[in-house]
C-alpha cells in the first residue's frame, strides 16, 4: 500500500510537473537572453484557450487533432511572446511592467476568458484530450512503468526537451552566444552577435513553451477549459527558473517537486487521508514565496548564475 | 613600416543629440605602424574608433580600407574586414572562461563546441604573442592586466589586421604598460596596424610612429612622433602653450598635529568580499597624503569608509583624535570631513538638480539656509551666486541642472560645496580624472590652497604624476592593504609602479 502510494505520488508529480517544466524552460531560455518575462501566466492561458478551441473545431483522426491543437495553442502563445519581445526589446519598456501588463491583459480576467466566452470553449469538454501513451509496452515495466511510462506524449517530449536544451545552452556555439547576450550584451555586440535577434527569438520561444504548458492544462489535466485554470502556474514557473539555477536539468527536478506538492491534496483526498486541503493547495505557493525570498537579491544574482544583464534593455548608441 | 595605407577615414561627421562628437575628422594609418590618436576627453577619439569598428554609423564621411571604400553596418562586418577593438571598459563575459570569451562570436567553430580544442587553440595563440593567460580560467578570476590580454587575444584570434586600443594603459601599472608596448611592437612587425588611443603624452611619445591629434571633434594634424616633442603635442592637443611645472607647495613641518587617524580599518566591498584589510594611516594638518594603486584595490572603499558611506567591519576613524561613529555620514560631515567622490556626477551631486540645490546639500539644516525646517530660497540663491563667482563656475544661471555643466564646472560646484563647510579633512578621489588641462590646473590649485590653509588632504589618484606633484607622502594600496608608505621625495614612478603591482620594496631591492 505504501509503495503504491509512493508510485501514485511520483507519477502525478511528473504528470503535474510537466506543464510547469515547459513554462519554466521557456522562461529559462528567455531569461538566458537577458529578457525577463513576467507574462508567462497570461501566455499559458492564451495557449490553453486556443488549444482547447482547436481541439473542438478541427476534424480528423484523434492524433491529428491533438497535434494541431498543441501547435495552434503554442503558436498563439508565441504571438503573445512576440508582443512582449516588441515591448521589451524594441520599445525598451520596463520589462517588469510589460510582463505584468501581459499577464493582466491576457490572463484569467482578460483576453483568454474573452476568447473562451466568444468561442463557447467552456461549454464542452475537449473532444480529443491528450491521453496517456504507452511507448512500446514500457508501461508494463514493474515500478518504473506506472511512474514514468503511464504518461502522455508531452511528458515524453519534455524529457527530450531537457536534454536538447542542456546541450544547446552548454555545448553549442549558438548556446554560448545566447548566454553571452544575457550576461553582457555589450560584449556580444562587439563580437558581432546580433543581440536583438537572439533576444527576440528566445522571447518568442519562451512564449511558445508557455503555450505548451497552457495546452497541457486544458487538454491533458482537466481536460476542459476553465477560466484562469492555470491558477498561478506561470508564477511558479518563474520561481522554478531561479530554483533551478537557470539550468534545464535542475529546473525539471524542481518542476517535479512542485508537481508533487500540487497533486498531493488530490491524491490524499482520493485516498481519504484527511489533511487540511486548503493548506495543501497553498503549499506550492508558499514554497514559491520561500524560494523567491531565499534566492532573491544581489547574493543570488552573483552566485546562482542569474544572467548578469537580466531585465536590462540594451541600447547601442549610449550617449 | 611600409608606406601602404591600411585605413583612411575622411570627413567623418557624427552628431549626438546636442553634441557634435566628430566634425570632419581626417585620419589615416599605415600598415605596420603604431598610430596614436591623441586628444583630451571629449575630443572625439572614442567616437571615431566606434565608427571604425562599426558600432556607430557616421552621419557623413568616407572610410577606405586598403584603398577600397567601405561602410560597416555592424561590428561583425568590421571584424570580418579585419578591424578589432580593445575597449577601455573590457567587453568580456566575466562568468565565461578565457577560451569561451576568445571564441565568442566566431562562426567557424562549428555547431558544437569542444572545450578542450578551444582551450588548445587559445593557448597556442597566447604563446605566439607572449600574452600569458590560462585559457581555462574564468575571467572574473583574472587581474585587470590579464583581462586586457584576453581582449587582445580576442581580436587576434579573429584575425584582425588593424587593432584599435582605447586608453589601454589606464588600468595598468607602469610595468604592465611597458610589457604591453612590447607586444604592440611585435604585432606591427608582422605587418599589422595598431591604432593607439590616449591622452597621455609620455605613452604616445614612447610607443607610436605617428600621431594624429584631435581637438573638439576636429583633426588638428598628423605628425611623425620622432620629429615631435611632448611640448608640441601638448600644444596641439590643448590649443595653447602648456607649462609642465610642479605645483608649488609650502614646505610642511612635521610637528603639526594629526587631523585624521585611520586605525586598523577593514571593510567589505559591495559583493561582500574583503576590500580593506587592516588599513592604518594618519594625516597631519596641512598635509597631502597621496594614495596610489591600480583601480579596484580598495581605494573607493577607503574613501567611503572615512566619509561614513560604508560600514567598517573593524577599526576606527578619528578626526582630531576624536572617534567618529562607524558608517554615519552625518557624523562624518559634522566632524569636518569633506568628500569629493570618484563618481562626481552621481555620488557627489544630484545631477538633475540645480546648482543652487546641490550647493546646500550639506548645509540645508542650518541657518540661514533653512529656518524651522523650511528652506529659504533667497538665502539659497545668495549662497549659490556667491560660490559660483568665487569658484568661477561657468554656467548660464544658478538654476541650471549640474548634469548640463562640463566636467570641470561640475567638479568646481562639488569643491565649492565641500570647501564652504570649512572642513578639517578633505578626501579627494580621482579629482581630475576626465577633466581637460585647464580644469585640472584649477582643481589642483584648490586642493593645494586647502592644504596650505591647514586642511588634511587624502588624495586618491591613479595618475602618478599628480600624486608625485601634489602629495607630501604617498601610500600604496594593493589588494586592500597598505604595501608602501614613503615620502614623496623618495618616491619614483618606478618604485610606486612595483608596489602597485604587489612587489614589495625589500623583495625588489634585495
Amino acid at each position: 500500500m505504501n509503495s503504491n502510494l509512493f508510485m501514485v505520488i511520483a507519477a502525478s508529480a511528473i504528470f503535474y510537473g510537466t506543464p510547469l517544466f515547459f513554462a519554466a524552460l521557456g522562461e529559462l531560455l528567455t531569461e538566458r537572453s537577458g529578457v525577463l518575462n513576467l507574462g508567462v501566466e497570461g501566455m499559458m492561458l492564451i495557449g490553453g484557450v486556443t488549444g482547447a478551441w482547436a481541439s473542438q473545431h478541427i476534424g480528423g483522426t484523434s492524433w491529428f487533432v491533438v497535434l494541431m491543437s498543441i501547435l495552434i495553442g503554442t503558436s498563439a502563445a508565441a504571438l503573445v511572446g512576440l508582443l512582449h519581445a516588441f515591448l521589451a526589446i524594441t520599445l525598451r519598456v520596463n520589462q517588469t511592467v510589460a510582463g505584468l501588463a501581459i499577464t493582466i491583459f491576457a490572463g484569467g480576467l482578460g483576453l483568454s476568458s474573452y476568447f473562451a466566452s466568444v468561442w463557447n470553449v467552456a461549454q464542452r469538454p475537449a473532444t480529443h484530450p491528450i491521453r496517456f501513451l504507452d511507448v512500446g509496452g514500457l508501461a508494463d515495466t514493474p515500478i518504473l512503468g506506472p511512474i514514468f511510462f503511464h504518461q502522455n506524449i508531452l511528458t515524453y517530449f519534455s524529457w527530450i526537451a531537457v536534454v536538447v536544451a542542456s546541450i544547446y545552452l552548454f555545448r553549442t556555439r549558438v548556446g554560448l552566444q545566447l548566454r553571452a547576450v544575457g550576461e553582457s550584451p555589450q560584449t556580444a555586440d562587439a563580437m558581432g552577435i546580433n543581440v536583438v535577434k537572439y533576444r527576440y527569438i528566445h522571447t518568442v520561444i519562451g512564449g511558445a513553451l508557455a503555450g505548451v504548458g497552457g495546452v497541457y492544462y486544458s487538454l491533458a489535466i482537466i481536460p476542459t477549459w476553465v477560466d484562469g485554470m492555470t491558477k498561478g502556474a506561470g508564477w511558479i514557473a518563474i520561481a522554478l527558473v531561479i530554483f533551478g539555477f537557470w539550468r534545464p536539468d535542475l529546473t525539471l527536478a524542481g518542476a517535479y517537486l512542485f508537481g508533487a506538492l500540487q497533486s498531493l491534496s488530490l491524491t490524499l483526498k482520493a485516498r481519504n487521508m484527511h489533511i487540511n486541503g486548503d493548506l495543501l493547495d497553498a503549499l506550492p505557493f508558499i514554497m514559491t514565496i520561500v524560494v523567491l525570498v531565499l534566492l532573491s537579491g544581489g547574493w543570488a544574482k552573483k552566485r546562482l548564475g542569474a544572467p548578469a544583464s537580466l531585465g536590462v534593455p540594451y541600447e547601442r548608441e549610449e550617449r | 613600416m611600409s608606406e601602404k595605407i591600411a585605413v583612411r577615414m575622411s570627413g567623418i561627421v557624427k552628431r549626438f543629440p546636442g553634441v557634435i562628437a566628430n566634425d570632419g575628422v581626417n585620419f589615416d594609418a599605415r600598415e605596420g605602424e603604431v598610430h596614436a590618436l591623441l586628444g583630451e576627453n571629449g575630443a572625439g577619439k572614442s567616437t571615431l574608433s566606434n565608427i571604425l569598428t562599426g558600432l556607430y554609423r557616421p552621419d557623413n564621411g568616407e572610410i577606405e580600407l586598403n584603398g577600397e571604400s567601405i561602410s560597416f553596418s555592424s561590428p561583425r562586418a568590421a571584424l570580418n574586414a579585419g578591424i578589432g577593438m580593445v575597449h577601455q571598459h573590457f567587453r568580456l563575459v566575466s562568468s565565461f572562461t578565457v577560451a569561451e570569451n576568445v571564441v565568442l562570436g566566431d562562426e567557424s567553430t562549428g555547431t558544437f563546441l569542444n572545450a578542450g580544442d578551444v582551450a588548445q587553440k587559445v593557448e597556442e595563440l597566447s604563446q605566439r604573442y607572449n600574452l600569458a593567460v590560462d585559457p581555462r580560467a574564468r575571467v572574473w578570476q583574472l587581474s585587470v592586466g590579464e583581462q586586457q590580454r584576453v581582449e587582445i587575444l580576442k581580436v587576434l584570434y579573429r584575425g584582425a589586421r588593424i587593432l584599435i586600443l582605447d586608453e589601454p594603459t589606464a588600468v595598468l601599472t607602469p610595468q604592465e604598460a611597458d610589457a604591453l608596448f612590447i607586444t604592440l611592437r611585435a604585432m606591427v612587425k608582422e605587418g599589422r596596424t595598431v591604432i593607439f588611443i590616449s591622452h597621455k603624452l609620455d605613452e604616445v611619445m614612447a610607443v607610436s610612429d605617428r600621431v594624429t591629434v584631435l581637438r573638439g571633434g576636429r583633426t588638428v594634424g598628423t605628425i611623425e612622433t620622432a620629429h615631435s616633442s611632448r611640448r608640441e603635442l601638448a600644444r596641439l592637443m590643448v590649443g595653447r602653450e602648456v607649462v609642465f611645472d610642479r605645483v608649488e607647495r609650502k614646505i610642511n613641518s612635521s610637528d603639526k598635529e594629526t587631523v585624521l587617524r585611520v586605525n586598523a580599518v577593514s571593510a567589505l566591498d559591495d559583493r561582500g568580499n574583503k576590500a580593506l584589510n587592516d588599513v592604518s594611516l594618519t594625516i597631519k594638518t596641512g598635509e597631502v597624503l597621496g594614495v596610489a594603486g591600480v583601480s579596484g584595490n580598495g581605494q573607493r572603499e577607503l574613501a567611503e569608509v572615512i566619509a561614513g558611506m560604508r560600514h567598517a567591519s573593524a577599526g576606527t576613524i578619528s578626526v582630531n583624535e576624536k572617534e567618529i561613529p562607524n558608517g554615519k555620514v552625518r557624523h562624518a560631515i559634522s566632524a569636518g570631513i569633506a568628500h569629493v567622490p570618484e563618481d562626481r556626477l552621481h555620488t557627489g551631486l544630484a545631477s538633475s538638480h540645480s546648482i543652487e540645490d546641490n550647493l546646500i546639500l550639506k548645509s540645508y539644516r542650518t541657518q540661514p539656509i533653512s529656518r524651522y525646517s523650511v528652506l529659504r530660497r533667497k538665502a539659497i540663491q545668495e549662497n549659490a551666486s556667491q560660490l559660483v563667482e568665487q569658484y568661477d563656475v561657468k554656467t548660464p544661471s544658478t538654476e541650471t541642472p549640474v548634469r548640463l555643466l562640463s566636467g570641470g564646472n561640475v567638479q568646481k560646484v562639488l569643491l565649492a560645496r565641500e570647501f564652504s563647510a570649512n572642513p578639517k579633512v578633505l578626501i579627494a578621489a580621482s579629482p581630475t580624472r576626465g577633466l581637460d588641462v585647464g580644469a585640472i590646473e584649477n582643481v589642483r590649485s584648490h586642493i593645494v590652497a586647502a592644504a596650505d590653509s591647514g586642511v588634511g588632504v587624502l588624495l586618491i589618484s591613479e595618475d602618478l604624476e599628480e600624486l608625485l606633484s601634489l602629495s607630501d607622502r604617498i601610500v600604496v594600496l594593493y589588494e586592500g592593504r597598505i604595501v608602501g608608505d614613503l615620502p614623496t621625495s623618495s618616491a619614483t614612478r618606478e618604485s610606486l609602479g612595483l608596489l602597485m603591482g604587489g612587489v614589495a620594496l625589500e623583495e625588489h631591492t634585495s
